[in-house]
């Protein structure tokens, strides 16, 4: 398999990935606001947009941030919400391989699903050109760093107190991507579980980052002994 | 514009570890093949990880978290839409507490 790495690949990869930018908007907004409203100054706000660049961890983070900054709650929630990105980078080494030195680890730093998906496409329909995933990447990354910037800006300006009611925002982005999430009833037993421990060991629990990783632990374990018992149906 | 040490670092951790999860599916996961298990555990992961986040969250919140939820699930459902979704989801948590006890 020929992989090219031409800056018409690139450029093709950044107006793919244009109209998605608008779907970027809520949730770089809320981010921004919630950044805010922790008390991270423009400057904070735009390294962590742009030096973790996952939008639901930094949700997570943010939900449980605190003064002095919370340094092991604000690893444990990267890493559980983002290890999900492990599980892209086996497709999209091929891609990764056909370029060098700083390019091949900005690709595999800017590893995020909006630009896997349309990597992943643009493979399906033959076409391989590596730097089509930077210039995917290089259009997110934009749209993240101004909807955040935005987002802060928002806060600043309206100031809302503590506990208002537009913060439920954070929780509800969530709440939004467990529909496309569900992949049939299969899903309900361990969502169950995970919902169960998370509110049931939460409270006993040192950081709250750990009551949301035990919770995912143990209904995703639930359900994968669930789906591998009897060795047919996983 | 100011950049708190604490929060530097905290950022810096953040950044960090996600860049880990992002290198090790390409150094890593190409080589060794996961077992059944392994994968499975995976494939929950996204779900259970949001409902264990979102559960305190809205059960800390009462009718008005549930509420909220229900709007922003069955809008979501109904128009595949996040900004329509979290609007709806905002206005139904607003609108039971404003009228709450």
């Amino acid at each position: 398999m020929r992989i090219a790495a031409t800056r018409a690949g690139f450029l093709r990869g950044a107006r793919a990935t244009l109209p998605l930018t608008v779907g970027l908007l809520p949730f770089g907004l809320v981010v921004g606001v919630l950044a805010q409203a922790q008390g991270l100054s423009a400057l904070e706000q735009v390294a962590m947009s742009a030096l973790v660049f996952a939008g639901a961890s930094q949700i997570l983070a943010l939900e449980l941030w605190a003064d002095p900054a919370p340094i092991a709650s604000a690893v444990l929630a990267a890493v559980a919400v983002n290890l999900r990105f492990a599980l892209m980078g086996p497709a999209l080494a091929p891609w990764i391989d056909a370029v060098r030195g700083w390019r091949r680890w900005l690709m595999v730093g800017t590893i995020v699903d909006h630009a896997w998906a349309l990597a992943i496409a643009e493979m399906r329909a033959g076409r391989h050109d590596a730097l089509f995933y930077l210039g995917s990447a290089a259009m997110l990354w934009s749209a993240w760093l101004i909807t955040t910037v935005l987002g802060h800006a928002l806060g600043a300006a309206v100031a809302l107190p503590r506990g208002h009611p537009l913060f439920f925002a954070a929780p509800a982005c969530f709440i939004a991507l467990l529909v496309p999430f569900w992949r049939g009833r299969g899903d309900a037993a361990p969502w169950a579980v995970a919902a169960a421990v998370s509110l049931g060991i939460g409270p006993l629990l040192p950081n709250p980052a750990l009551a949301v990783v035990a919770g995912a632990v143990a209904g995703s374990l639930a359900g994968a002994l669930r789906d591998t018992a009897g060795g047919g149906r996983g | 514009m100011s950049l708190d040490p604490a929060t530097l670092a905290a950022i810096l951790a953040m950044a960090v570890a996600t860049f880990a999860c992002r290198a090790a599916g390409y150094l890593v996961l190409r080589r060794v093949q996961p077992g059944a298990v392994l994968r499975a555990f995976l494939g929950h992961l996204p779900g259970t990880l949001f409902v264990a986040f979102a559960a305190p969250a809205v059960a800390r919140e009462g009718w008005a978290g549930m509420a909220g939820a229900a709007a922003t699930l069955v809008v979501m459902r109904a128009t595949g839409s996040v900004p329509g979704s979290l609007f709806a989801g905002v206005a139904a948590f607003w609108a039971v507490r404003a009228l709450g006890p």
